[in-house]
């Protein structure tokens, strides 16, 4: 599974109420979730965003609550991907969960510019900068992982294989 | 190599000899703990897997706990969907309000937690099961309705630190105080995503009910487990909880690899406190003596059990409390409070001023009995003292011991319990 995008960058210990603030968790509506993606950074992200984006982060991303909006934001804002030098425990699973990847590559954060184009090749584990040919390598997720971001997430992947 | 506890639990629950940290599995769930907050959230999830039942081998245990009884209609709501979702799964160990009281509790004294299974529930608190060699763990709501659908979920294998708890406890020092000061060490996320495993000579000689407040309390260092190593207590705390049922303690083996072991030396520790607002604002109550408090809680699943009920009791006796504080004494299950009753706890609590509530989550999560207002202090024995949890945002919400919190009780005070004989 290849994904190819422009990515916007954030910084260490991004929290879920930066991603998802607490007010909106009364919404479970995959739609209306996403339009309060990363409100907490009060950017007007969820206006910038383009469907396939990416974003580049630093360390624990997705700290903070187990809240599940926080990865639904993400992946029905459009983002193809997360890629972070590491991911809170919850958020991780959480964006699995609901086909989101997420890579978790340290030194990533230095070595990605806001809007540049990175390509991801995800069972290959390689990330490559698409100006330059530059590349960084990561472990690849094993294919339980990739099974259930592929099957849409965790509810069909189990839905599926229970049938 | 060998393995330590979480290790050899989960290789076993993935049908695999070995497994190394990093590695994803895909692990049978022996039990899922449901609430009155968690049962209505996994009802979307749940139903969209499509399934109508509880998968074979899962146990269900559901205690409705945070608002009991219900405060509101909306919190009456979700107990009637926690209530017909237990009669329509047919779920035997549903433990209506009254009979049972804060989950974790209810979880260990009721014997639905044995060394080596994998427990999991919507709540992060699951961390306590620990204490009796279970790996328990919170999760969002989607996983814990595959884990009930299923019987199963995935887990990365996470990097064990071990840290072996030294030396001699000082008098006044307990479980809670070697809480906040391993809080105050691993700040810095040391511990985000690890197992802690706990073991030395401090370890073998808490009760267990010492032990659950350690495995509560470590999941604010961002543990995803805390393991704790079994012995003769944990077997004959297990022989009465578990009346007969099978069980095998869980040990690691001699040669396990850790990410990092520490040895922590208790014998100069003093009674300590988190400042608001986390709780690894770790200080000791030394430095935090002389604050005015509103408000002293004594309960939650972090210390709210018969040895801390017994610190305040025998404190308190033939005393009273501050007429400037209100102490409120929430016992975390029906039993304790029956046993306090038995005891003459309750009527020491009852003559120093102290309120008395029914066993609940209330206070701790800041959902009834016993909120605090702008600007007012509350000293209190549970587990987070984030901004807001226990009511107004503009409170304070300082944690430490049972001894701490009383001893304040009485002087109006943040007090070093040392001070109150
Ligand atoms: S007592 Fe507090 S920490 Fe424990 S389960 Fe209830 S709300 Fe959570």
């Amino acid at each position: 599974m290849n994904i190819s995008g422009k990515v916007w960058k954030y910084g260490d210990n991004i929290d879920t109420d930066v991603i998802y603030p607490g007010k909106y968790l009364v919404h479970f509506d995959p739609e209306e979730v996403a339009k309060h993606v990363m409100e907490g950074m009060g950017d007007g992200f969820a206006e910038k965003v383009q469907k396939g984006d990416l974003i580049v982060a630093g360390q624990n991303f997705g700290t903070g609550s187990a809240r599940e909006q926080a990865a639904m934001a993400l992946r029905y804002a459009g983002l193809a991907a997360i890629l972070a030098d590491s991911f809170s425990r919850t958020f991780f699973r959480n964006a699995i969960n609901n086909a989101l990847p997420v890579v978790a590559v340290k030194g990533i954060s230095k070595w990605v510019e806001e809007g540049e184009e990175l390509e991801v090749e995800l069972t290959k584990g390689i990330i490559r900068k698409v100006n330059t040919g530059e590349e960084l390598k990561f472990i690849p997720h094993p294919q339980l992982i990739m099974d259930i971001v592929n099957a849409g997430g965790a509810i069909n992947y189990y839905k599926e294989k229970n049938k | 190599m060998g393995m330590n506890i979480i290790e050899k639990i989960m290789a076993k629950h993935a049908g695999k000899d070995s497994v190394v940290p990093g590695e994803i599995v895909e692990c049978a769930v022996d039990a899922v703990m449901l609430h009155d907050v968690g049962t209505p959230g996994i009802q979307r999830p749940f139903n969209a897997l499509g399934t109508d039942k509880i998968a074979d081998g899962v146990d269900c245990i559901i205690i409705p706990d945070h608002f009991v009884p219900a405060n509101t209609v909306a919190a009456a709501e979700n107990l009637k969907i926690t209530r017909e979702f237990a009669e329509r799964m047919s779920i035997e160990n549903y433990y209506e309000i009254g009979r049972g009281g804060i989950c974790h509790q209810v979880m260990m004294e009721k014997g639905h937690v044995k060394p080596g299974q994998i427990i999991v529930a919507p709540d992060s608190h699951a961390t306590t099961y620990g204490a009796a060699g279970a790996f328990g763990t919170g999760l969002g709501v989607t996983d814990v309705a595959i884990a009930l659908g299923t019987g199963k979920l995935w887990f990365v294998v996470p990097e064990t630190v071990r840290v072996n708890l030294t030396g001699k406890l000082p008098e006044w020092v307990s479980a809670k105080d070697i809480s906040i000061y391993l809080l105050g060490k691993f700040k810095d996320g040391e511990l985000l995503y690890r197992s802690l495993e706990l073991g030395g000579n401090i370890i073998h000689e808490m009760s267990m009910d010492s032990r659950e407040c350690l495995a509560d309390m470590a999941l604010e260092m961002g543990v995803k487990a805390c393991l704790v190593e079994c012995d003769e207590i944990t077997d004959a705390y297990l022989k009465k909880a578990l009346k007969g049922e099978p069980y095998e303690l869980v040990t690691p083996d001699q040669d396990a690899s850790y990410e990092a072991v520490y040895d922590v030396d208790v014998s100069d520790m003093v009674p300590m406190i988190s400042m608001p607002h986390t709780p690894s604002n770790a200080a000791t109550v030394k430095e935090a003596e002389g604050k005015k408090v509103n408000q002293a809680f004594l309960g939650s699943c972090t210390n709210g059990r018969m040895e801390d009920l017994k610190i305040a009791a025998d404190m308190l006796r033939g005393k009273t409390i501050s007429p400037k504080v209100r102490l409120i004494v929430t016992p975390a299950s029906n039993e304790i409070y029956n046993k306090a009753m038995e005891k003459g706890y309750l009527k020491i609590f009852m003559d120093a001023g102290a309120t008395i509530t029914n066993a609940t989550c209330g206070a701790c999560v800041g959902g009834h009995l016993g909120l605090i207002a702008a600007g007012e202090v509350c000293i209190s024995s549970s587990n987070r003292n984030f901004r807001g949890r226990m009511g107004s945002k503009d409170g304070e919400i300082y944690l430490a011991s049972p001894a701490a919190v009383i001893a304040s009780a009485i002087t109006g005070e943040i007090t070093d319990p040392r001070g109150v004989s």
